[in-house]
């Protein structure tokens, strides 16, 4: 009887004051091996594979912005070196020709934007030249839609705005096997 | 007075610590949700170069890492100096991309095979030609949505657009 006394007198709950502790272990653990990596960059759509030759069309010299960069990370861009910082708005004059110049694109639409790099030059050197590119393209759209509709150009806009934008200024970049002078 | 003092007295002086435990399991969740466990351990150096026209990448089950670098110091012995291409957790070489993209298309459910993306995780340093190779390589496997994983430019200027 002694016994069934005793087990009465014991909490039938269970001591959950070390749940905290627990808990708090756990915590630590989480915090210690959390990244929050960010996980961003450029995307790009790549050309799809054809084992065929592509067939040589001949586009007009003047629609044409060829984009050089050589194993020393210079760049050509039609037939003149140029510094990077310089890329963006030669694209952007380029692409939207303001003026009607007889030497660039005839109209956006028609724009071709060449880029060939050679196997020598550093990803770094590729990558923001094609970050201009991309930045040239993008401001110009921006640009159209504060004057079509009066809002920034974003990825979340209408459907039809985004899509009559990207007609408008359609975005094409070709890139060309690179060339093989400077590999390591 | 003596209202006051009567009430002062009954008052339990200890803070109840009884949610305590709700607190850090809120705290622990989050942070579990969070949480991203580096399922590779990186034996090449990757550091990222820098840009401004920067996508968000999405949904996580989407996207398969390929990394491009120089090894670590650690295998440099074995594996020498020059860039080499890092699948999973083992260096391999540019044809096993293809092998690489198919198991991991296994987890993805099929209606959604269009919308996976190969996430270039490449060193500033590396040069074009083994890019090139990677590139080529993921033309032939017919997986051309790729995103050049980038550092956000502290400095330069953007064009503020967030791509698509």
């Amino acid at each position: 009887m002694a016994k069934t006394r005793a087990r009465d007198r014991m909490s039938t709950e269970i001591n959950a004051s070390s749940m905290a502790d627990i808990a708090f272990l756990l915590l630590i653990f989480f915090l210690v091996t959390t990244t929050i990596v960010e996980d961003k960059g450029i995307t790009v759509k790549l050309p799809p594979w054809s084992e065929e030759e592509p067939d040589i069309t001949k586009l007009k010299t003047r629609n044409v912005f060829s984009v050089l960069v050589n194993a020393q990370d210079q760049l050509l861009v039609r037939g003149e070196i140029m510094p990077i910082e310089q890329l963006r708005e030669k694209a952007k004059i380029f692409i939207a020709n303001p003026y009607n110049d007889e030497t660039m694109a005839e109209k956006p639409t028609k724009a071709i934007i060449s880029l060939k790099n050679d196997r020598g030059t550093s990803y770094e050197a590729y990558l923001q030249v094609y970050n201009e590119l991309k930045a040239a393209y993008n401001e110009l759209w921006n640009e159209l839609s504060q004057r079509k509709y009066g809002v920034p150009y974003s990825e979340d806009m209408k459907f039809a705005w985004k899509k009559a934008i990207r007609d408008e200024i359609p975005f094409v970049l070709s890139e060309a096997e690179p060339t093989a002078f400077g590999e390591e | 007075m003596a209202k006051f003092s009567k009430k002062r007295g009954k008052a339990n002086p200890t803070i109840s610590t009884a949610s305590l435990p709700d607190i850090i399991f809120m705290l622990l969740f989050f942070f579990m949700v969070v949480t991203q466990l580096r399922d590779a351990e990186l034996k090449v150096k990757v550091t990222t170069p820098y840009a401004t026209e920067l996508t968000k990448l999405e949904e996580k089950s989407l996207v398969n890492y390929l990394y491009i670098g120089r090894p670590v110091q650690r295998y440099q012995g074995v594996y020498g100096t020059k860039p080499r291409l890092q699948l999973g957790d083992k260096f391999s070489e540019v044809n096993e991309i293809t092998l690489f993209l198919e198991r991991h298309k296994l987890k993805v459910p099929e209606s959604r095979h269009g919308q996976i993306t190969s996430s270039l995780r490449v060193d500033g340093d590396v040069t074009m030609g083994i890019v090139q190779d990677v590139k080529t390589q993921l033309r032939k496997s017919g997986q051309l949505k790729v995103n050049y994983s980038a550092r956000k430019d502290p400095k330069r200027k953007g064009s503020g657009v967030e791509g698509e």
